[in-house]
Formats: structure tokens, sequence, C-alpha cells
């Protein structure tokens, strides 16, 4: 589904973000990406999302090298994964609802279908109360829900999340990561970068550690190991 | 397709209601160039006005040689009409005419009576007074009448007696065309770039809802509709707000510039010209909104 092809990413005049980085990723697959800060976790989620280039090497999802995709399929490629950030990147002028419909919306789905779909993931995150909220009204752990809804509403092929948990208290942790784990359920792949030790040893998923740019370790049912 | 534009048209409406103090400064800074632009036309018509007002009453006199038959002089003014579309009109004055106008004038000054008494013929020629379209013309027809093929029935041309006024008036009417022209350019500039500063701001709220957008797959025009519509929506208003903001002012200073422009009424002025002021505002009204709309929303469209 997912392929790093001998990946490299250098940032004038000579830092190597990512050195010949390789690994698939298979539908259905919950992927946990670690290391500590600096060792190119977000820059690999950036490339996937088309949001920068390679220095060299290949990206390919379901086969499409992402390189070579013109703008709109890059939309079209953005549509079939669901991003979740540390700092939410939430719509602010937008209610609770409305962040949620704008992705569908996006996607050109019908009123009738939106209603009835962002009901039932608000329901699912525990955000129907807030509905009309907007964004600057809720705690922290809300937000990330928020954007975990917003992620999965569309039942993407991938969600991707970076640093989901960093702002969060264990409780919102737990939260958010039941919620990823519920989607990875319905037979969707999830990546996850995280540094966080406890969440990724209690995962017991496959996990990439990454070190200085390099892949230093990628076991299925792995643990955090730095 | 309809769904789209008709969720576009539903953001831009949310969004403006939303955004209302960015807005209604957006809203504010579109009325400068907008009046601006609508003052400069105003401007225009009134020094138009008050130029060829000048204009009307400066002309060229051909004075004939006494003896020129009256069917030779009428010949130079058809032939006159016909070689130049740049003459407005011809005045054929006879010689008893010109007596009488004299009369006429200066009946009430013993003086001048006493004067024409004296010499005791009739002292004036007959001519043709010569109007022309733009001033700058009066030195041709002057010199066609004076080397052309009617110079022997010409006694004098008075343009050059006229000749410092009408190139002074030429140069001045020259010099309020450059500078209104020029002071026009420089606040036009000045205003569209506060416009353009006001909604980037405005927009630069809104950025990371951008990139938002952007990374969820949104196309675009879906991005950037909203935010276009609210530019016109914008302008929209700011066109009315102007509308009577103008017609307000142009009623009120009307007896005002009266005095400054006899025979020129702002206030007439204005209504006769309502299609083409309106047609100005909402023109840069709009088209502002619009165009800051388009070129601010695309350098975040990058992602």
């Amino acid at each position: 589904m997912i392929k790093f092809k001998n990946v490299t990413k250098v940032y004038p005049p000579d830092i190597v973000v990512l050195d010949n980085v390789s690994f698939e990723i298979k539908l259905g697959e919950f992927v946990s990406i670690v290391g500590k800060s600096g060792a190119g976790k977000t820059t690999l989620i950036r490339l996937l999302l088309g949001l920068e280039e390679p220095t060299s090497g290949q990206i390919l999802f379901n086969e499409t090298n992402i390189l070579h995709t013109k703008r709109s399929q890059l939309q079209e490629l953005r549509q079939k994964i669901g991003v979740i950030y540390q700092d939410y990147k939430l719509l602010n002028h937008k209610t609770v609802y409305e962040n949620i419909a704008y992705v569908m919306a996006v996607m050109g789905e019908k009123d009738e279908k939106i209603k009835k779909e962002v009901s039932q993931i608000l329901e699912l995150t525990g955000l129907s109360t807030k509905a009309d909220n907007f964004p600057n009204e809720l705690s922290g752990g809300e937000k990330q829900r928020l954007a975990v809804a917003r992620a999965i509403v569309n039942q993407p092929d991938v969600v991707v999340a970076d640093e989901p948990t960093g702002n969060l208290d264990p409780y919102n942790t737990y939260e958010v990561v039941s919620l990823l784990n519920r989607f990875h359920e319905t037979g969707k792949t999830v990546i996850l970068a995280s540094h966080n030790k406890e969440i990724i040893n209690k995962l017991g998923q496959r996990v990439i550690t990454l070190e200085e740019g390099k892949v230093i370790r990628d076991d299925k049912n792995g643990r955090f190991i730095l | 397709m309809l769904t789209s534009i008709k969720r576009v048209l539903k953001f831009a409406c949310n969004d403006f209601s939303r955004n209302r103090g960015n807005n209604v400064a957006a809203i504010f800074v579109l009325v400068i160039p907008i009046l601006l632009a609508t003052s400069l036309f105003v401007f225009q018509g009134l020094s138009q006005n008050i130029i060829s007002q000048i204009q009307s009453k400066m002309d060229v006199t051909a004075f004939f040689k006494e003896d020129a038959a009256e069917e030779d002089i009428l010949m130079v003014r058809d032939e006159l009409l016909g070689v130049s579309s740049e003459i407005k009109s011809i005045q054929y004055v006879s010689k008893e005419k010109a007596l009488q106008d004299f009369t006429d004038r200066h009946k009430d000054n013993p003086d001048f009576m006493q004067a024409l008494e004296e010499v005791g013929i009739n002292p004036f020629l007959p001519s043709l007074n010569i109007l022309t379209e733009q001033s700058y013309q009066y030195e041709k027809i002057s010199s066609f009448l004076e080397s052309g093929p009617f110079s022997q029935l010409i006694e004098k041309v008075d343009y050059s007696q006229k000749k410092d006024t009408i190139e002074k008036f030429n140069n001045i009417s020259s010099d309020i065309n450059k500078f209104g022209f020029i002071l026009g350019g420089v606040l036009f500039l000045i205003a569209i770039l506060v416009v353009l500063n006001t909604i980037k701001l405005s927009i630069d709220n809104s950025k990371d809802e951008i990139t938002a957008m952007r990374l969820v797959g949104a196309s675009d025009w879906f991005i950037r509709g909203p935010f276009i519509i609210q530019g016109v929506i914008c302008g929209f208003i700011a066109f009315l707000i102007c509308l009577i903001a103008s017609g307000t002012a142009a009623y009120f200073l009307s007896p005002k510039l009266e005095i400054m422009a006899p025979g020129f009424s702002i206030f007439s002025y204005f209504i006769n010209s309502l299609g083409i002021i309106a047609l100005i505002q909402i023109g840069f009204g709009v088209g502002l909104g619009v165009l800051a709309g388009f070129i601010l929303v695309r350098s975040y469209l990058k992602v």
C-alpha cells in the first residue's frame, strides 16, 4: 500500500534528515514510527502527504509515485489519507460539526449522508454535545478527538497521526489511541508517529525506529527501544 | 457542481458573518479607493466644465479688408468649415453689425459715442469670429487665413494679440490634466496598497485554516471560492456606502461649487452620470474585493 524506496531527504546546505529509508506498509497494518526529536518522523509524514519532495528515492501510495502526481491527483490522494496533527490544525471559524462535515463536503458527499455520518462520528468521539461549539471553546482532548473524527469520517484507507498525544494528559491520550485502535480494527491502516514509549509498548504492533534519519529497527510486535 | 457552488456560497456567508470585525475593516478600506475614483471622475467633469466655459469665451477674429465683398467673406467661411473639422462655429459680422454692436454696448458711454461721431464714418471692418473645438487649433486656423489662398482679402487676424492668453490657457489646462492624472494615480496606488494590505491581514488570520483545508484535500476553488465571494459582498456593501455618501456630498456641495463654476451643478452632474458613477464604484469595489481574495489566497495554496 505504502512503499518508501531508498528515500533520502537533505535540507540545504547538507542537513540529512532521512538517509536511504526503505520500508513497506500493507493495508490493515498499525505501524508506529518512533524516534527521538529530530529523528525524521515528521519529515517522513510530510513526504508521504506530498508536502515535500524527497531528494532521492521513491514514495509509492497504491503503486503511484507521489513525486510524479499532478496537483489534482495529490488532492485525491490527500482525501484518501486522514491526518491528525499534534497542533490539531482545525478550522477555527467553523463549528465542531462543520469541521467534520467540511471533509465530506470536499469529497462531494450528499447532504443527507454528511448529516448522518457526522452525527455518528460525533457520537463515537463523544462530541455530540459540542457539535455547535467552535474549536476555541474546546479542551485540548476534545480538540484532538475532533481532529480524529475529522480524519476518520470519510473512512480513508489510511490515517496518519503525527504526535497526536503530544499535548494531552494520560486520560485523553488513552481516548485518542482507543479511537485509532477502533479505526484500525475496521481493517484500515494506521501510521502513528510518536515518542510516547508507554503507548507504543502497550499497542504491541509493528514499530519502525528511526535514528538520525535512518531506519535502525523494524519489528513486528515491536517495542520502543532507544 | 451545483452542490459545490451552493456549499461555497454557504461557507462564504457563514465566514462573512463570523468574521464581522475583519469584514467591516475591509469594507471601510474599500470605501477609500471607490470614493477616490468617484472624486476623480467628478473632478474631471468639473475641470472639463470650467475649461470649456473658458474656451467658449475664446475665439479668433479674422478682419477683412473694407472692400471685401460679403459673398467672398461667406465663401471663406464655407471654405473654412469645409476644410477643417476642428472648427466649432464661424459667425459672420458685417461692418453694419459691428457698428450696431459697438453702439449697443457703449451707448451709455459719452466718450465712446463722441469719438465715433468725430470719426464720421463706420470704422469697423467686416469679420469672421471663429470658434474651434480646442484652443490649440487657433494657431493653425490663423496661419491658414494669413498665408492661405484668401490672404489678399484679409486685413488682419487677431490671433497674435490673443496668442499669449491662449497659450497660457493651454498650458494651465494641460497642467491641470497632468497634475490631476499624476495625483490621482499616486493616490489611487496608495489606496490599492492599503486595501490589499488590510485584506491580506484579514486573510492572514485564515492562513492556518487554508493549510488545513488543503491537507484534507480541498481543491483550490473550494478554498478560494468563499474568500472571493466575501470580497464580492464587501465590495458591494462598500459600493452602496459610497453611492449614498457621494450622492449626499454632491447634493450639499452643489450650491457652494456653483459659485466657483457657474452653470455647473455637481448634483445634476452626479444624477446625469449616475450610471457611469455606479459602474465605477461597483467595478472598483467588487473588482478589488475579488482581486484581493484571488491573489492573496493564492500565496497560501502552494501547500
